[in-house]
């Protein structure tokens, strides 16, 4: 019994089957990847696990508690913290400001009129957002305008955020995506990293094979909607299906 | 002092100087020179600036925090004071009771709009709110005349059933509004050489209540609640992956600004106790953007500014009048003094509005962040100017 279980998912678009009878199965603390090639039904798959989509059909088990029907900020508080594709920041705050929302929330939880004492006199989240800079060492860009920074210190940034509220599942939308080199290399090592120190499931649906092989542990292949195969990273580069559906184009 | 940052209590400072000596900083011309009309230190105006100021500074709570942009917001100036005209009608003339009933009537009415309002945002968003002020200003200006008095406004009459405190004073007159004893239209002059100075205790009355209203605002600003509201305006898809509803965040935001507006309306008719239906419309709405925008959208002290920018102009600039301006240019020969004044007649009097269009205008394109923008700016140019001169030419800071 994994921590995620998503069952006979199904999700239609007028005309179009997005999803069809996807099974997945999570286990807690891995890193599982979700691959697949353009239109394979990926970040609809997603989205039916963060609360934008509602599948048609099938049911979505985190911890063993249904997910579907609920906003976007209950999953989270339930604990899954999302990772965007193009980073999501709040680009008009300075760095500490975007460390602490994500650490009131894990205090306060989805609303707190905490609107007398101001955030100075409340140190024990100024201290965990401190300490969460030092971690995603940007301490040193704590008054900076958040939208001022380079992509890959927004990437970072945002992982630091989702960490701050101690998610139990980390869902990664492409996270390399537009990426240079060296930045998808930080990306990789800081992941591998949060995997390692942490009590933490990671799920990341990525293009890049690269980073699917750096890191995963577990793989899901999805193509047309549906899942192809899920399996160990060594046997998915051997899989002839799989080399048909995908990897044959890049590898 | 007062938990707050050290910038932040020299803000309040100098909000609470200029407030309790505005008498004398508005008053800087003798009364027998000719520019005594510039003068604005007497109660009536003095009122509207700390009146405005306090209603501009929840309407920024609203709209420079969250970007959420109310097109109704007098609506709730109203409702205030048609409560607080009740409250001297039915109750007593203390203006304490009539207050707090403005503030709650006030949020309750916000409460109700809001929660409709702000299932939409953006342009939507506005334009509800706009319906809505214009509803009730049409309910207050025609159907509902027997609780608003309709066109001619509610007005307080000799036949009150006032609870506590008398119908009419001894000499048949109808009571004035007071403070435990002390009357709001109370004032005393004090002349020093040419100068004359007004000390009213109603200005002041409201003059304290806008130092706390500031009080408030700045820690609003500074606390986790004004953090999340920013973070509204930034981004709300973040918010909602982060754990956080945004919907009743906004929908606090909104009914604390309303409950300053109905404060504001509350004040307005402590200081004279009558309410009309003009106060609800659209216009005075839209005044209010333009105080809070004028001054600086988003910053502490901006809306004050604006508010006392824009009601200086209306009550100042539009008594000038064509018999002044021969005055001003008399010494020019015939002609040239005809010229002028024709050149600069639309922009006086009557056409104060349009230099107030073109200041706007001006301000907006040159200074988004308002005149808190233009003070920075010229801060930082002496600034730049004093070290200039003492490091004599020396290398320029690294920006950051």
């Amino acid at each position: 019994m994994g921590i995620l279980e998503v069952k006979n998912v199904g999700k239609r678009f007028g005309g179009l089957q997005a999803l069809s009878d996807v099974n997945l199965s999570v286990k807690e603390n891995s890193v599982h990847a979700i691959i697949g090639p353009n239109g394979a039904g990926k970040s609809t798959l997603l989205n039916c696990l963060v609360g934008k989509l509602i599948p048609d059909t099938g049911s979505v088990m985190f911890d063993g508690q249904s997910v579907l029907g609920r906003a976007p900020y209950e999953i989270n508080q339930m604990g899954i913290s999302r990772v965007f594709q193009t980073p999501e920041i709040f680009g008009d705050l300075t760095v500490m400001e975007n460390m602490l929302i994500p650490c009131f929330a894990k205090r306060d939880g989805a609303f707190e009129l905490n609107a007398i004492r101001s955030i100075s006199e409340q140190k024990d989240v100024l201290e965990k957002a401190e300490q969460m800079l030092v971690e995603m060492n940007m301490a040193d860009k704590r008054h900076m305008h958040a939208a001022a920074m380079s992509r890959g210190d927004k990437r970072r940034l945002e992982i630091g955020m989702c960490l701050s509220q101690e998610p139990r599942l980390l869902l990664l939308d492409e996270p390399t995506a537009g990426m240079a080199r060296a930045d998808t290399n930080n990306t990789i090592d800081l992941l591998k990293q949060i995997s390692e120190e942490r009590d933490i499931t990671i799920a990341i649906i990525e293009h890049d094979m690269h980073v699917v092989f750096s890191l995963a542990n577990r793989i899901t292949v999805l193509a047309q909607g549906t899942p192809l195969v899920e399996d160990d990273p060594e046997n998915i580069r051997g899989n002839p299906k799989v080399r048909e559906a995908y990897l044959g184009e890049s590898a | 002092m007062f938990n707050l940052e050290k910038s932040d209590l020299t803000l309040l400072i100098a909000v609470a100087v200029l407030t309790l000596f505005a008498p004398f900083i508005l008053n800087p011309f003798p009364a027998d020179s000719a520019m005594a009309q510039f003068n604005a230190g007497y109660p009536d105006l003095m009122q509207r600036f700390v009146i405005f100021g306090i209603f501009a500074i929840g309407f920024n709570i609203l709209f420079g925090l969250t970007g959420y942009l109310s097109f109704g917001h007098a609506a709730f100036l109203g409702v205030g004071s048609y409560a607080a005209v009740w409250m001297f009608k039915l109750l007593s003339m203390n203006v304490i009771p009539a207050i707090i009933l403005s503030v709650i009537v006030a949020g309750l009415f916000s409460l109700l709009i809001g929660f409709i309002s702000l299932r939409r945002s953006g342009i939507y968003f506005s334009i509800l709110t706009l319906a809505f002020a214009q509803m009730m200003f049409a309910l207050a200006y025609s159907v509902l005349t027997p609780i608003t008095g309709g066109e001619t406004g509610l007005q307080l009459a000799l036949d009150d059933p006032r609870i506590f405190g008398q119908s009419q004073t001894p000499e048949g007159n109808i009571p004035v509004p007071g403070l435990f004893g002390l009357e709001m239209r109370d004032s005393f002059d004090l002349a020093i050489g040419s100068w004359v100075f007004t000390f009213n205790i109603g200005y002041y009355f409201c003059a304290l209540v806008l130092i706390a209203s500031f009080y408030l605002a700045i820690r609003i600003f500074r606390s986790p609640f004004g953090m999340m509201l920013r973070a509204v305006k930034s981004n709300q898809q973040r918010m909602n992956y982060t754990g956080l509803n945004t919907r009743p965040y906004t929908l606090a935001a909104f009914v604390i600004s309303g409950m300053y507006a109905g404060l504001a309306g509350g004040l307005m008719a402590s200081m004279d106790p009558l309410a009309g239906a003009e106060r609800m419309q659209w216009t005075a709405s839209g005044e209010v953007v333009l105080m809070t925008i004028l001054g600086g959208a988003g910053t502490l002290i901006g809306p004050v500014l604006g508010a006392g920018f824009i009601k200086y102009f209306e009550n100042i600039f539009s008594k000038i009048n064509a018999t002044i301006l021969h005055e001003w240019f008399a010494f020019l020969p015939d002609g040239l003094e005809d010229f002028i004044v024709a050149i600069l007649y639309p922009f006086i009097g009557k056409g104060w509005h349009l230099t107030l269009g073109i200041l706007f205008m001006m301000v907006v394109i040159f200074l988004p962040g308002g005149l808190v923008e233009g003070g920075q700016r010229i801060a930082a140019w002496i600034k730049g100017r004093k070290a200039g001169k003492t490091t004599a030419g020396g290398k320029t800071e690294p920006a950051e």
